[in-house]
């Protein structure tokens, strides 16, 4: 039996690499930012097919009889990924996904995650943004992502809040709240009580410049809002992982309020919308990563948002 | 273009969505659209020189927000009694309805210009057709690098957008105008111009095409600028353009939509 004994041990090892390797391309890297909060890290990069759209922050926070999973990632796969992950943390089972709201990086990963007893929450206008927004994702993802989406990848909630909703994930209570239109018409905004963690989705971009797809005026008033929020440390939507609280806050807000403050002037002085996308916050061009990508949109959604404020 | 030329386009462009192959869908600058259909369905039988004296039209290449693209066309020349521009007829090739407006002008209009902001569907030219008072059209073309613009949701502030509806404001450069010369003049509207191709699969919810159709801006009763509008043009359609006012007088707005809708609003102005 000797001779065999060598090829036996290299077929164990080639055994192992191969368990290695699936088991790395099931999961997906995380991070623990507060006892029982898990975030995986996206990155500053547009979704396409390289990256799958795979780019947001998500996670999930782990209590004593139950798992949220906080937005479930850009792809089918990463979905799946995010499952396994949490199965190799924790025993406890997922009771609830939460999404914080429509955009594919926090969605797409849904259905990895329907199953009996799994409770999907969202804001009370996700459902419909879902709904309304499906058939020009699908097609998005198929021609500029890579791969095809059913409707049933557009999970919607089976618990919609309307203004707050508390959570028990046993020894630890989330408390969500639903917030007027600021990044989109459907934000969500996650508090763990427990932890003074803030999971904020993309109400907060730190690096990544912000994208205005709801109203301008609103996502300031949300900020100024939220700003008396205690807690300890926040965890945007794309950005580090964790950062501190209410400080993070700082250059976005700053970001969009020289975009009102000189839209408004703009505006006021009569100029059009081609100068105003031309001409307005280029200094603050190094602050941001995608700043050639999303600078100019934001200014034209911004200024037709403006034109009728005072109507 | 009826109703029912309107449904098919939008199928076949559907259809064209779904079928079409990233090789099919070249980033190319393809023309075959207008010259195999829209030319000859638009324009039957009608010369179209492609000339750079007569009107030039300027878009983004790429453009930032499909939905909401800023589109300029100019005259190269004053309105005169003698020699003046007509009409613009604004045509979008690769967007499910490709005719997307039609602006007529006159000689009091000062200057043949209009300022507005489009959805584009897909990567596409952009062709303003201008027909002068001799008689003969004249096109000037910009190619544009956007897709989605008509299927994109609708502003997700669509409830303050119903809401608003039908309101319209002018605004003018400072307060006084200058008589006897053009003046440059924008009509804000708001309408929400649903394009009804923001179907729905999950929860049946419709929201059916509901846009402007005509515009008619006069002064003193005087025609000023006429169009005739199609889904196209952004939410919120935006108009810039010229007019003289020989003196003080009514700048007056009227509006329909496809649903028979009917809005007007004017605005005094003074020299």
């Amino acid at each position: 039996m000797k001779p065999n004994q060598p090829r036996l041990r290299l077929t164990a090892s080639a055994l192992l690499l191969c368990l290695a390797i699936a088991s790395h391309a099931e999961t997906i890297s995380i991070q623990e930012v507060a006892p029982g909060v898990y975030v995986h890290q996206g990155v500053h990069q547009l979704p396409d097919e390289h990256n799958r759209g795979e780019i947001a922050n998500i996670g999930f926070i782990v209590g004593e009889r139950c798992v949220a999973v906080i937005d479930s990632g850009g792809s089918p796969e990463q979905g799946l990924a995010l499952k396994h992950q949490i199965g190799a943390v924790t025993h406890t089972p997922i009771c609830y996904v939460i999404n914080t709201h429509v955009h594919p990086d926090h969605i797409y990963g849904n259905l990895a995650f329907k199953a009996a007893g799994v409770s999907f929450i969202g804001h009370h206008k996700l459902g419909q943004a879902m709904a309304l927004r499906a058939p020009f994702y699908r097609e998005k993802a198929r021609s500029e992502l890579g791969f095809t989406l059913s409707a049933e990848h557009f999970v919607p909630p089976d618990q919609p809040v309307k203004d707050t909703l508390d959570l028990d994930l046993g020894g630890r209570t989330l408390r969500l709240t639903a917030h007027p239109t600021a990044h989109t018409d459907n934000d969500l905004s996650i508090l763990d009580t427990q932890t003074g963690t803030l999971w904020l989705g993309d109400l907060l971009f730190m690096g990544h410049i912000p994208v205005v797809d709801g109203s301008l005026n609103g996502w300031l008033q949300e900020i100024g809002k939220l700003r008396s929020v205690q807690a300890d440390r926040v965890i945007p939507g794309h950005g580090p992982v964790v950062a501190a609280w209410p400080l993070a806050l700082t250059g976005e807000e700053n970001y969009l309020k020289q975009l009102q403050t000189e839209i408004r002037s703009a505006i006021q002085s009569g100029k059009t919308i081609e100068q105003a996308m031309e001409e307005i916050g280029q200094s603050t061009r190094p602050d941001w990563r995608l700043f050639d990508d999303f600078h100019k949109r934001n200014i034209a959604t911004a200024f037709a948002e403006l034109e009728w404020e005072d109507d | 273009m009826n109703h029912i030329t309107k449904a098919s386009w939008v199928l076949i462009s559907i259809a064209g969505l779904l079928l079409a192959s990233p090789a099919l869908r070249a980033e190319g600058e393809d023309e075959t659209a207008w010259n195999s259909t829209l030319k000859e369905k638009l324009f039957a039988g009608r010369t179209i020189e492609e000339d750079q004296q007569t009107i030039e039209i300027t878009a983004p290449y790429r453009a930032e927000d499909p939905g909401l693209v800023p589109l300029q066309i100019t005259s190269r020349f004053p309105q005169t009694a003698e020699h003046y521009i007509k009409n613009i007829t604004v045509v979008i090739d690769n967007n499910p309805v490709p005719f997307s407006a039609s602006f007529d002008f006159t000689p009091e209009s000062g200057k043949a210009e209009i300022a507005t902001r489009m959805r584009f569907n897909a990567y596409t030219y952009v062709r303003a057709i201008a027909e002068t008072s001799d008689g003969r059209l004249h096109m000037a073309k910009a190619f544009v690098k956007a897709s989605g613009g008509c299927s994109a949701p609708v502003g997700t502030d669509l409830e303050a957008a119903r809401a608003r509806m039908g309101k319209m404001k002018f605004k003018l450069d400072g307060d006084k105008a200058s008589l006897n010369q053009p003046n440059p003049v924008q009509l804000l509207i708001s309408h929400p111009n649903i394009t009804g191709m923001q179907m729905d699969q999950i929860s049946r919810i419709v929201l059916p095409a509901h846009y402007v159709t005509e515009v008619k801006v006069t002064f003193e009763g005087k025609p000023v600028l006429t169009a005739k509008t199609d889904i196209a043009i952004s939410a919120d359609p935006n108009f810039r353009f010229y007019f003289v006012p020989s003196k003080a007088g009514e700048l007056k707005s009227e509006i329909k939509d496809n649903l028979g809708n009917n809005y007007s609003a004017s605005q005094t102005i003074t020299p």
